[in-house]
């Protein structure tokens, strides 16, 4: 590991509800421009981590640092403005369209009308969606392919230097996941995002990871890169690793 | 009396008693949304406070009208005979469906939309008023839809305490059993009430965003 601290270090970082632990002893460093994916089965404590680290939950142990600040130092406002923020489920606001949809961060961040209308132009761009065809659709005129893209389109509206994505492709069906996976490793080389994503699935770990941590009961048993993933002689690597089918563990070694 | 009389005669008490109801009406509305829309909103935000409060506008709307504004004269500021005791009837009647709705809408909306705005960084009024109740504007508006059209025909008992509106021909047709005067009190009434509710839906479809 690099001795430059992460953009996102979690030292200690833990969350208790109602007594009970759901993420615990938690220490990791992100460093810049790193994939980590958080991979685990439900209930393992990944989503959890997400939201301490963006505070949409509160610690309740340890801390966590983003850009040499610990968290709780940081208005939680301006926190999340600084990390975008991508769920399964998108949540695109219903109501507005897709223009004003990626506009939202720009557009509370006081950003002016000219200035806010390119940034969507040029993130509809990259996302692969044509403004002219798309800026003016509203959500239940897309796909879920093109919601997902706008939903990362969103999340980059202010250019923030970190991604937090919470099973980000689960609702799509195979080919788009796989064409939207490979898109957004592409897309996230070019943009250098720090980003730690979420999953319950082992394929989609090893094909978009620079790193691989598991949680399993609240707990990161195993933080590797992913052909180290592959090898490693932990029993929990091993459990996930059985259910991938062989070929694709066969094609996911260097 | 051919109908041809009876407006000659009547006519132009229909219409001031119309004007009268509608004042009513329209003025108890008023305030049952200017408190009701926030009240409502503010319930949202404090889940200790909904419940007794939304109990309380459950109770008040269980009493019968009657016996509350025969409860209401002997108040002080509230009560007293007249159109003031009336109006203040009317808004405690009006104020369950808004508040409830207003409630019950804004909690509707889906958790993931919430999340996905707190996660963005709106700030709890960002998302209330640019999110929330944009979403929720139609349940609301059906909330002040159902309020109205019960307001409508509520109003003309208050004319048993001197308050006037056209529950004035109801009441003279029934203590005289002359069912044309009745009708000269029920059929403007519901004809408000028809053009209120139609006037409303439109409102609702017309402003309101509609998710297919």
């Amino acid at each position: 590991m690099s001795s430059e601290p992460g953009l996102i270090e979690c030292r200690g970082a833990g969350f208790d509800l109602n007594g009970r632990p759901i993420v615990s002893g938690l220490d990791l460093s992100v460093p810049r421009g790193e994939i980590l994916v958080l991979l685990g089965r439900s209930g393992s404590g990944k989503t959890t981590t997400l939201k301490l680290i963006n505070r949409l939950l509160e610690l309740t142990r340890g801390e966590i640092w983003f850009e040499g600040k610990r968290t709780s130092e940081w208005d939680p406002i301006r926190l999340r403005r600084r990390i975008g923020y991508v769920i399964q489920e998108i949540g695109l606001f219903p109501h507005l369209n897709v223009q004003r949809n990626v506009a939202m961060v720009p557009h509370l961040e006081g950003w002016e009308r000219v200035r806010i209308r390119e940034r969507v132009r040029e993130l509809l761009h990259l996302v692969g969606l044509d403004p002219g065809q798309f800026a003016e659709r509203y959500p239940h005129e897309l796909s879920g392919g093109q919601r997902q893209r706008v939903g990362v389109a969103r999340a980059l509206a202010a250019d923030p230097p970190a991604l937090l994505m919470d099973e980000p492709f689960g609702a799509l069906d195979p080919i788009t996941r796989s064409e939207i996976q490979k898109e957004f490793q592409r897309l996230q080389k070019n943009l250098g995002k720090t980003v730690v994503l979420v999953t319950h699935d082992v394929q989609e770990a090893l094909l978009v990871a620079d790193r691989i941590g598991l949680m399993e009961g609240g707990k990161l048993v195993e933080i590797e890169k992913p052909d180290g993933f592959l090898r490693s002689g932990n029993p929990a690597v091993a459990a996930v690793l059985a259910s991938l089918p062989d070929r694709s563990r066969r094609e996911a070694l260097p | 009396m051919s109908p041809a009389q009876f407006l000659s005669r009547y006519g132009s008490e229909i219409a001031q008693r119309s004007g009268e109801h509608l004042f009513l009406v329209g003025l108890a509305i008023a305030i049952a949304v200017i408190i009701g829309i926030p009240g409502g909103v503010a319930l949202t935000r404090s889940p200790r406070l909904s419940r007794p409060i939304l109990a309380a506008a459950n109770a008040i709307q269980t009493i019968p009208s009657l016996a509350l504004f025969g409860i209401l004269i002997p108040l002080p500021f509230l009560g007293g005979i007249g159109a003031r005791t009336a109006v203040v009837a009317l808004v405690l009647y009006s104020l369950l469906p808004i508040l409830r709705n207003t409630f019950t809408g804004i909690k509707g909306v889906d958790p993931a939309i919430r999340e996905a705005g707190l996660g963005m960084g709106m700030t709890d009024w960002q998302l209330l008023w640019q999110v929330e109740v944009r979403l929720a504007m139609g349940v609301i508006l059906a909330g002040v839809r159902v309020a109205t059209v019960i307001a409508i025909g509520l109003a003309t008992i208050a004319a048993a305490i001197g308050a006037g509106g056209l529950g004035v021909f109801i009441f003279r047709g029934v203590a005289i059993l002359d069912n044309s005067l009745i009708l000269a009190g029920a059929i403007p009434a519901a004809i408000m009430a028809l053009l209120a509710d139609a006037a409303l839906g439109w409102g609702e479809r017309r402003f309101v965003f509609q998710r297919k």
